[in-house]
């Protein structure tokens, strides 16, 4: 129980969450837009026909990765620990796709952007989601459930 | 539109860089966030409130401005009712979101570092969209297609 509260990284934390945030501030300053990753990722997809251009749904997620990569080129690896079972992934990803766009939004839309605009539907999805994984995860531990 | 894809790769490419940097890339550290009641990493709190920072001075610069700098006008949500599938769908997400440990911004991220079981997260997420434009009853929040007869 203290391995992961002594593991925790407050600083590097702070500076990622403010690098997010100030590429949520170019989304909306720049382009007029919210920088919701699951609706630009359905929109980039065609999934949704909705939403910000195709071109600029798209470069958005190409970045996503190529940010990640750049760090990995200049800091060094980067830890990736995944469900080691496939289906806990395959089931968590069907949940995820689904459930973020019948709520609108996911943890950037509702969470980073909706949040800090004070927007009653994000503070109402940010709580569902929060309180739903919360639950998720306990429930797994109290059921002896490994991922 | 040279300018505004540009702009948005910029930005795509700062989340993604902030979530390598934040701890986010690492399905467990997020799953630690959410297991409050064990082995709790309070890292994601910090990513949150640092993100809410810039986010907070942006919403208050954008009130004073007309339009974006790099297109003609905001194109921001104005939905301000609480309906069953803001509610549920957040549900849906939140139970995926602690069975794994992703939500979709890290999951694409990465893409670039953990290849694979990153794939196939991203193309259960996609499915799982696909699934939900299937249902245009639920999506719409409408009543069921029976209803409609009565």
């Amino acid at each position: 129980m203290g391995d992961a509260l002594a593991n925790a990284m407050p600083l590097q934390g702070l500076i990622g969450g403010l690098m997010i945030g100030t590429a949520a501030a170019i989304m909306l300053l720049g382009l007029g837009r919210i920088a919701g990753v699951s609706g630009l990722a359905a929109r980039a997809t065609g999934i949704s026909t909705d939403g910000a251009p195709w071109p600029i749904a798209a470069a958005f997620v190409i970045g996503l990765p190529l940010g990640a990569a750049l760090i990995t080129a200049l800091l060094g690896p980067v830890e990736a620990r995944f469900p080691p079972s496939l289906t806990t992934i395959v089931i968590g990803g069907l949940f995820v796709g689904f459930g973020t766009r019948l709520g609108s939004g996911c943890t950037s839309g509702h969470g980073v952007c909706g949040m800090s605009r004070f927007s009653p539907r994000s503070l109402i999805a940010t709580a569902s989601f929060m309180s739903a994984g919360i639950a998720t995860v306990a429930a797994m531990n109290a059921l002896g459930f490994s991922q | 539109m040279m300018r505004r894809v540009l702009f948005a790769l910029v930005a795509g490419a700062l989340f993604g860089a902030g979530l390598a940097v934040s701890g986010m890339a690492d399905p467990q550290r997020v799953r630690g966030f959410l297991d409050v009641f064990g082995a709790w990493d309070p890292t994601l709190a910090f990513v949150m409130g640092g993100a809410l920072i810039p986010m907070a001075l942006a919403w208050a610069a954008q009130k004073r401005m007309a339009a974006p700098i790099a297109d003609i006008r905001f194109s921001l949500p104005t939905r301000r009712d609480i309906d069953p599938s803001l509610v549920g769908g957040g549900a849906l997400f939140g139970i995926g979101w602690g069975i794994a440990g992703l939500c979709p911004g890290p999951a694409i991220a990465d893409l670039a570092i953990a290849p694979a079981p990153a794939a196939i997260f991203v193309v259960a997420m996609l499915v799982g969209m696909i699934l939900h434009r299937l249902l245009p009853a639920v999506s719409a929040g409408q009543p069921p297609l029976e209803t409609h007869n009565v």
